[in-house]
């Protein structure tokens, strides 16, 4: 069986990076795994500016942001399988692929990295009564459709959710010659960038209607028309407030949840929260061997953060093949983070204070907004950040920084607390 | 005359008030930081923003290109910008950077591609 | 056109009478409304293979669901679609009912039911965990299964269309007359002729019934709502759990899918509007309030999906398959609500006999009773999918990547046939779309493959025929022309 250090299941943003990652950490044999006909993933359709802040310090596109990871990796020389589909992934670390020229065949990694992003929420979910008529789009379809395809799925447009890909979508929707009549979130905030609120809608004078949601698709061959109602505290239509939007195509931007199910069958633990695997300061998942990062792992709005991430996957997975570490040869003394009070979940949920980098980052969501509250981390009972926080809000991911020294100090540590603290 | 906005420099999302007599700029209220009074003055004079879009392309892998302002352009043109767009039809093969069309909309400022586009085999 | 027998109506009960109408030389046809068979009460339905316990005695749906359930194994091997014996429990959970499941044990033996047994609270809870906290005992039905709707529709239609039975679609009757020479159909297409005519037309029987007769009918489409949840919850509950009924009727099951997801519904609402498959949130709420009577923590939060059937429903609470007594020829079919997929064999079988008697049909020596479904590749060993995906390498590309559809699967699925012209012709036939993400990621592939096989724009793909168009047109195009 044809044989290989890392084998990266994805080959989008986090997939890319993580191979650049493990490369530069002396890994010699690593495979990228991709169903698409290109690398880059998701962001070949994000075709918006505005990624690469962090890594370029410079405002780039999703397929120019995507170009300077492939151009790392053709340069590095990592092989990668383009229209090919990972089927299984075992215990063992044997890799079940398909495509066209090779059929169904098996390889054996020693580490495999999970970097197979998410996908979107359907209609389903959200359980909108009416008929299914055409015309009712996610909007990362539509935005595949528009942005790579050149094809318009409507020309009078109702789109449901706030997030960024509603909100990219309006303006994209907009520049392409069809009109965008409103937005509606359900929540009584948008889950997108301001700047998103402002260029996207703003700019075109795309209202956004707060507390709404749909509560009627009508037309039984093509939508004819939604009808947008205004929502209780709890989410619940009330009633007399129905207003029906005549219009061919409703957009749905309604949450993006990772794609777990090769890792499910793997028997990688998933988080409830996140749907994404639950993982250590080395982003490695409880199977030995198999590491996770970028949207699968939990959803991200940045892909900087993606790239950041996904490098050091590749970098411990690197580690672990080199047998390195000691900390792999069993006896791991991890400490769990716990959540409380508005904090959500953080990634990583465990930390090994001995083996840990320099500095480890959480990343996390809090539940509600907050202003002007504080963040806390506590080491046991002892508080060592306390950070005032103008604004946190669940649709902008929060971060902090712990360094290695304060968790070796801390004798006997038992549980690392994030919190949001009022002030 | 009073104008409102919100600024987009962080989340916090501050609702600005800019008072102006004309073009100038009298006073900025309601942002919490320094950056927020910059960011509505530019807004309030010359607003300004980078299109991206898509391009037709002719014999390659994708029926279309995306694109992108060099730099940003007037608020004002957006519109404009895309419509001129319509009229452009690029040949494959396409890589970033490609100038696809100069001075759009007579903004001075040239769209480029943001994506190699192979030729259609 | 000329015609022996028309059937109006590709629906399960149409498709199996033009399946066994095809055993003997005839000329026939099913005129269908919609664009493809399989698109009204046959699409949408619990999927359901009933024991027979719930009819009354000496009615036909009680002899036609028994003997529907006994053909219906041997008929998923000849014709190639996806059943399972399941098994299937009726949950008593107030100790004064046990009364009413001993007299449902006893209608079903009666109905000639077989292996029906009551099972006591731990019996029940240790085949079925997931069974409701509050189960006093079960009818357990070892006979009852579960079937693919779509599955079977579309394997007889085929099978009927092989062995000659003409297929016509977009084709609505619209008025019938009786002439000398037979019956005259007056369609959205043209004229078609014929001597005798059956009609399967679901909730429009009534319709054409009362064309051609003075004994008026009238069919009630009643609307049932649906849940369909993913398959990582798909083995919530591994038989099919029914409630016992009562003051609220049926009550909603829960079953597993044979193709492994969870199905919970249905409501039960009268209308008088035959269009109406929307779901409602009245519906929806009902389905989450009442589920958890029977099965206990059903994970809501796997719904992938929600939709509505309506049941053709008659006022004599029994299947009406006769020649209307003042049409001599003009067969109704009509009626056939639950459990008319369970029974959609035997019905088949009973009318293409009534036809059989009164035409004097003679055996086709060319009827050829198997068919062969769609290849499904997963199904294979592993050297023989890979010589396959050397041989054709579609089948080496996934297109649905939830259900893990290839694009050869889906090939297969538009040039067969009665062939998929649309995308829910493709998900029915394939399941490409079906899965999780609702289509998400396959459809612009698949929209992509409908419009290469069939040599048209993607601008006339459609979701599911007529003004179902997908795309709306091209980027920009509303500024064509512009100065």
């Amino acid at each position: 069986m044809e044989h290989y250090e890392i084998i990266i299941i994805g080959g989008g943003p986090a997939g890319l990076a993580a191979a650049v990652g493990a490369r530069e950490a002396g890994a010699e044999n690593i495979l990228i795994l991709e169903r698409d006909r290109e690398l880059g993933g998701i962001l070949n359709q994000c075709i918006h500016n505005g990624f690469g802040l962090h890594t370029f310090k410079e405002e780039l596109t999703g397929p120019e942001y995507a170009s300077r990871f492939i151009e790392q990796v053709e340069e590095k020389g990592i092989a990668y399988k383009l229209d090919t589909m990972v089927m299984d992934i075992s215990g063992d670390k044997i890799v079940t692929y398909m495509n066209k020229k090779e059929g169904m065949r098996q390889i054996q990694a020693e580490a495999v990295i999970l970097a197979m992003g998410c996908r979107e929420r359907p209609r389903g979910a959200l359980n909108i009564p009416g008929y299914r008529p055409a015309g009712i789009y996610s909007a990362g379809t539509a935005q595949r459709l528009v942005n790579m395809e050149g094809f318009l799925p409507g020309r009078e447009v109702v789109i449901l959710g706030s997030g960024d890909i509603g909100l990219i979508m309006a303006r994209r929707m907009t520049l392409e010659g069809a009109h965008v009549q409103v937005v509606a979130e359900l929540m009584p905030y948008s889950g997108g960038l301001k700047r998103n609120i402002v260029q996207c809608l703003d700019d075109f004078d795309i209202p956004l209607k707060l507390r709404h949601t749909v509560t009627e698709i009508h037309g039984r061959q093509r939508v004819e028309g939604v009808t947008l109602s205004e929502v209780d505290e709890n989410g619940r239509p009330i009633a007399g407030t129905n207003k029906f939007y005549s219009c061919d195509t409703l957009l749905l931007s309604v949450g993006l949840l990772p794609e777990n199910e090769l890792s499910r069958e793997l028997g990688v633990e998933l988080s409830s929260v996140t749907s994404g695997p639950v993982v250590d300061d080395s982003l490695a998942t409880n199977v030995e061997g198999v590491f996770a990062c970028g949207n699968v792992l939990h959803v991200h709005d940045l892909v900087d953060y993606v790239s950041e991430e996904a490098a050091l996957a590749g970098r411990h997975a690197a580690q672990f093949v080199k047998g390195k570490e000691e900390k792999w040869k069993g006896g791991k003394k991890k400490v769990p983070v716990i959540v409380e009070n508005g904090v959500r979940y953080t990634v990583p949920a465990f930390i090994n204070p001995k083996t840990m980098e320099k500095e480890v980052t959480l990343r996390f969501r809090v539940g509600a907004i907050y202003k002007n509250a504080f963040l806390s981390v506590y080491l046991d009972g002892s508080r060592v950040i306390h950070r005032k926080r103008p604004v946190m809000a669940p649709g902008e991911m929060e971060k902090v920084v712990l360094k290695k020294e304060w968790l070796l100090l801390a004798d006997g540590l038992k549980n690392i607390t994030v919190k949001v603290e009022e002030a | 005359m009073e104008r409102k906005l919100t600024c987009i420099g962080c989340p916090l999302g501050c609702e600005v008030t800019v008072e102006l007599a004309g073009e100038e700029v009298l006073s900025v209220t309601g942002n919490t930081c320094p950056r927020g009074e910059a960011y509505a003055r530019k807004e309030v004079t010359s607003p300004t923003r980078i299109v991206t879009t898509t391009v037709r392309v002719e014999g390659g892998m994708l029926p279309v290109v995306s694109v992108k302002t060099k730099s940003d352009i007037p608020k004002d043109k957006i519109m404009d910008c895309v419509r001129e767009l319509q009229k452009v039809t690029v040949k494959a093969p396409i890589q970033i950077g490609d100038i696809i069309c100069e001075d759009v909309a007579g903004t001075g400022v040239s769209v480029e591609a943001t994506k190699n586009v192979k030729m259609d085999n | 056109m000329k015609y022996d027998v028309i059937i109006i109506g590709g629906g399960v009960s149409g498709c199996a009478t033009a399946r066994e109408l095809s055993r003997y030389r005839v000329k026939a046809c099913v005129l269908e409304r919609e664009e493809d068979v399989c698109c009204g009460t046959s699409k949408a339905n619990s999927g359901i293979v009933h024991a027979g316990h719930d009819a009354w005695p000496g009615t036909l749906m009680a002899q036609l669901n028994v003997r529907g359930n006994a053909l219906m194994e041997p008929l998923s091997e000849e014709l190639d679609f996806e059943f399972r014996r399941n098994g299937s429990m009726v949950v008593c959970t107030e100790e004064e009912k046990r009364g009413d499941l001993q007299k449902l044990l006893e209608r079903g033996e009666k109905n000639g039911v077989p292996d029906l047994r009551i099972l006591e609270r731990e019996e029940a809870l240790a085949m079925e965990p997931n069974l409701t906290e509050d189960t006093v005992a079960v009818l357990y039905a070892p006979t009852g299964g579960i079937v693919c709707p779509f599955g079977l529709n579309i394997a007889l239609a085929e099978n009927a269309y092989t062995n000659g039975v003409e297929f016509y679609f977009d084709t609505e009757v619209t008025r019938i007359t009786r002439r000398p020479d037979g019956f005259l159909l007056e369609t959205t297409q043209g004229e078609y002729v014929s001597d005798y005519v059956v009609n399967a037309a679901g909730v429009y029987a009534d319709v054409f019934h009362n064309m051609v007769s003075q004994e008026k009918m009238n069919i009630t489409p009643r609307r049932g709502e649906y849940m369909l949840l993913d398959k990582t919850v798909g083995g919530h509950v591994s038989h099919t759990i029914f409630r016992l009924p009562d003051e609220l009727g049926k009550g909603v099951l829960v079953t597993p899918t044979v193709h492994g997801n969870l199905l919970v519904g249905p409501t039960a609402q009268n209308l008088q509007e035959k269009e109406a498959v929307n779901t409602t949130q009245e519906g929806l709420r009902t389905i989450r309030d009442r589920a958890g009577k029977s099965v206990r923590g059903i994970p809501f939060r796997q719904v992938i999906t929600s939709f509505a059937g309506l049941r053709a429903c008659a006022q004599t609470h029994d299947f009406i398959i006769q020649e209307a007594p003042d049409a001599p020829g003009f067969i109704d079919c009509a009626g056939i609500a639950s459990p008319g997929l369970t029974s959609a064999p035997a019905i088949g079988e009973m009318v293409a006999e009534m036809l059989r008697t009164r035409m004097n049909l003679e055996a086709n020596p060319e009827f050829c009773g198997r068919r062969k479904g769609i290849l499904n590749p997963a199904k294979l060993p592993l050297e023989e999918r890979n010589r396959l995906i050397e041989r054709e390498p579609a089948y080496g590309q996934i297109i649905c990547r939830c259900e893990m559809v290839t694009e050869g699967e889906i090939v297969d699925a538009v040039r067969r046939p009665l062939g998929a012209k649309s995308l829910d012709g493709v998900k029915r036939r394939t399941r490409a779309g079906m899965g999780r993400c609702q289509a998400g990621f396959c459809s612009p592939k698949t929209m992509e493959i409908l419009a290469r096989e069939r040599g048209i724009l993607m601008e006339a793909v459609t979701k599911s025929g007529g003004d179902s168009t997908l795309i709306c047109g091209i980027n920009k195009d509303i500024w064509q022309g512009d100065e």
